[in-house]
């Protein structure tokens, strides 16, 4: 049974996992929770956002692509990493047009809850304000790019869940953004509203048309608990 | 002892910050125990009288006034706070941040679907402060002290805050007191 198992340390905490496993699922399973947002539950790992940066044996090291180890040293709430983390959520937050106020997904939405768990009051960059659009051809589901923070969720979704193509990334650094497998837009894809990727977009960028503003607030997803707050409940002790 | 002052403004924003100010409710009473409203909407007056503890701004600068309002809170007020989404993003009037000015009147008063205006003419009288390029938040004009986000940011975060700055102690807001919406 021994050699199934690693054993690393995580701020001070004895963690034990299974060799195969990354550094996030590992610490998951044991309740500490690694800030996120590219990474999630149901898909392959992706590792371009950087929010999960820890260091480990005091490297830089994203948590949701790098294995465990046996006896690996690895830090995450840390004064520093906290840091790096916030001026990522600050950086998203200029590079997009993030209007909360009137965002069908204020409430619900992982990078307004990250920024609320780290305690931003205000990003600290200058706002960029990039001129973007909307596609609201598709008679079921919208994106707004405005709001896309590039984490290729809905990508990943639509081939490894829905069975899909409908998005992919093009062009570069700035100019990236996410597209859709058709000139025609989102409505010449095969894109439709039973599929998961619009559900598992972190923000508002693609949505499901007409079902906005359903959950009062105060009753939403981060409202009371911040995000991570399910996998921290799994704390033993 | 004389009470520390308070000034208010509301730049371009709906005044719902300060709606939210009101809704502290009776602690309003305290609160009038505690400080003097300075210039302020709250009590009309329109020039600053002396030099104020705290100043609280409302919206970001749209248009030259907001500026040089902005720009004498900043000369006469110790700490400056911007309140609300406005005055630190912009907010709904950042909206027009994508769109030439030019573009944006035209459509206000000539060519949008809604609009009587039988002059043909974008309003261009001397009293009228001139519109800016875009929305600027309040911290890309002058130095800001502290943020209090929300749209706008609840009752309780503009209490907590002032009564934290009044008794000397850092704001510290707790989890469900920071909101962006
Ligand atoms: S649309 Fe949503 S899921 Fe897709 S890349 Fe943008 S933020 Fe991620
Ligand atoms: S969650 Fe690991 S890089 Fe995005």
């Amino acid at each position: 049974m021994n050699e199934k198992t690693v054993t690393f340390i995580v701020d001070g905490k004895e963690i034990k996992a299974r060799p195969e496993q990354t550094i996030m699922k590992a610490c998951d399973e044991a309740g500490v929770y690694i800030p996120r947002l590219c990474a999630f539950k149901d898909l392959s790992p992706f590792g371009s956002c950087r929010v999960c940066t820890v260091k480990v044996n005091g490297r830089p090291q994203a948590a949701c692509t790098q294995p465990v180890g046996e006896g690996i040293v690895v830090e995450s709430q840390t004064a520093e990493i906290q840091q790096i983390r916030r001026n990522i959520i600050d950086m998203l937050f200029v590079e997009g047009n993030h209007f909360c106020m009137f965002c069908e997904k204020s409430g619900n939405c992982e990078l307004q809850a990250m920024a609320y768990r780290l305690g931003i009051l205000a990003p600290k960059f200058p706002y960029m304000f990039p001129v973007r659009g909307v596609d609201a051809s598709h008679p079921d589901i919208f994106i707004d790019w405005n709001r896309c923070i590039l984490c290729a969720r809905c990508i990943r979704t639509s081939c490894e869940i829905d069975g899909k193509n409908a998005y992919g990334f093009i062009g570069r650094g700035p100019h990236k953004r996410v597209a859709t497998n058709s000139s025609a837009g989102l409505k010449g894809t095969d894109a439709d509203v039973s599929d998961k990727a619009p559900a598992n977009c972190p923000v508002g960028s693609l949505m499901y048309k007409r079902i906005g503003y359903a959950v009062p607030i105060g009753c939403r997803l981060y409202d009371k608990n911040p995000i991570g707050s399910d996998i921290e409940m799994k704390k033993t002790t | 002892m004389q009470k520390p002052k308070i000034a208010t403004a509301s730049l371009a924003g709906c005044f719902g910050c300060h709606m939210s100010l009101l809704d502290i409710d009776d602690r309003i009473l305290k609160l009038i125990d505690l400080v003097d409203f300075d210039k302020s909407p709250v009590d009309d007056i329109k020039e600053f009288t002396g030099r104020c503890l705290v100043g609280l701004i409302e919206g970001g600068c749209c248009n030259e006034e907001n500026v040089r309002v902005l720009q004498e809170f900043r000369k006469h007020c110790d700490i400056l706070i911007s309140v609300g989404d406005c005055a630190i993003d912009g907010g709904l009037p950042a909206l027009r941040n994508g769109i030439p000015l030019k573009e944006c009147l035209t459509e206000a008063y000539i060519t949008g679907p809604t609009v009587y205006n039988p002059s043909g003419k974008i309003p261009s009288d001397s009293e009228i402060p001139l519109l800016l390029d875009r929305i600027y938040p309040c911290h890309e004009v002058v130095k800001i002290d502290y943020y209090l986000p929300g749209c706008p940011p609840p009752a309780d975060t503009l209490w907590q805050a002032l009564t934290a700055l009044l008794s000397g102690k850092p704001i510290d807001l707790p989890y469900e007191l920071i909101k962006y919406d």
